[in-house]
């Protein structure tokens, strides 16, 4: 135990948020839809982090379990929206979300 | 005491590739700062001793998802996007802004927790049992998730393939 720099949950939790926060700065500014994509999976991974740090402290299986199954959905969803991305350049010949707009007004 | 510089030096490097995800121009940087980002958040899975989705965690994300992101930047071709400290108007400012008080009060509201400290022993992380809590308990959703996956491989063939011009006129 070294005293006030060992890990206990607070670190954990405190950590994943800022990926989180950092997480949302990104989708917020960025302009590329793949990078913007890329940070939603920062935040994802953020809160696989917050879940299995609090699997571990509060002694529960269940933690891992949800993060299996969000680590499965976020594949699934990459999946489809890297297609989808795809398929609006192919049309567009550009990923720059400023730019995909098809309000007419 | 292998557990704090282990933990800090995870912290580090994740941070790092956080920063560097959001900040930099060329989307193939970002990919490489997001791998390090996994393989920092794997690591930290390690030291809290969930053994199994650290190498699922390296295995999906890192192995299979972000070399998914990875062909795709290729196949396009994308130039660099702008930086944040270019064209910085008020949009980008207020989403800084917006972020940062996210992180505050997502911290402030850790903080004020009380009785976070303590540490049990943990013995979930092991590969048998997590695979007997899957195929019992969770035997539904593990099944579920198969039909999601290949709902999801089906619809992006369907979404990305080219049409062939010759083919869809006729019936």
């Amino acid at each position: 135990m070294n005293g006030m720099l060992h890990p206990n949950l607070y670190f954990y939790l405190i950590l994943s948020a800022v990926l989180f926060a950092l997480g949302t700065i990104g989708v917020l500014t960025r302009r590329n839809a793949i990078v913007i994509f890329m940070c939603v999976e920062l935040m994802l991974n953020a809160v696989n982090l917050t879940l299995i740090a609090f699997s571990r402290y509060l002694n529960n299986p269940h933690g891992q379990m949800i993060v299996i199954f969000v680590m499965c959905v976020a594949a699934a969803e990459a999946v489809v929206g890297l297609a989808i991305i795809i398929a609006i350049f192919r049309n567009k010949q550009t990923v720059n979300v400023t730019d995909i707009n098809i309000f007419k007004w | 005491m292998l557990e704090t510089i282990l933990f800090w030096f995870l912290a580090v490097m994740t941070l790092t590739g956080a920063f560097g995800l959001v900040l930099h121009r060329n989307p193939v940087y970002c990919a490489l700062f997001l791998i390090l980002t996994l393989f920092g958040i794997a690591g930290l899975f390690l030291v809290l001793q969930a053994e199994f989705l650290a190498i699922i965690q390296i295995l999906v994300y890192a192995g299979a998802i972000m070399v998914l992101f990875l062909f795709v930047i290729m196949l396009l071709n994308l130039g660099n996007d702008e930086a944040l400290h270019e064209n910085f108007n008020l949009i980008k400012g207020f989403s800084v802004l917006l972020g940062t008080t996210l992180a505050l009060l997502l911290v402030k509201s850790i903080l004020s927790a009380k009785g976070l400290t303590q540490r049990p022993e943990f013995s979930y992380g092991k590969v048998e049992n997590v695979g007997k809590l899957l195929l019992n308990e969770y035997v539904f959703p593990f099944e579920a998730i198969s039909f999601v996956l290949i709902a999801a491989l089906i619809g992006a063939i369907v979404i990305a393939k080219k049409t062939n011009p010759e083919y869809s006129g006729r019936k």
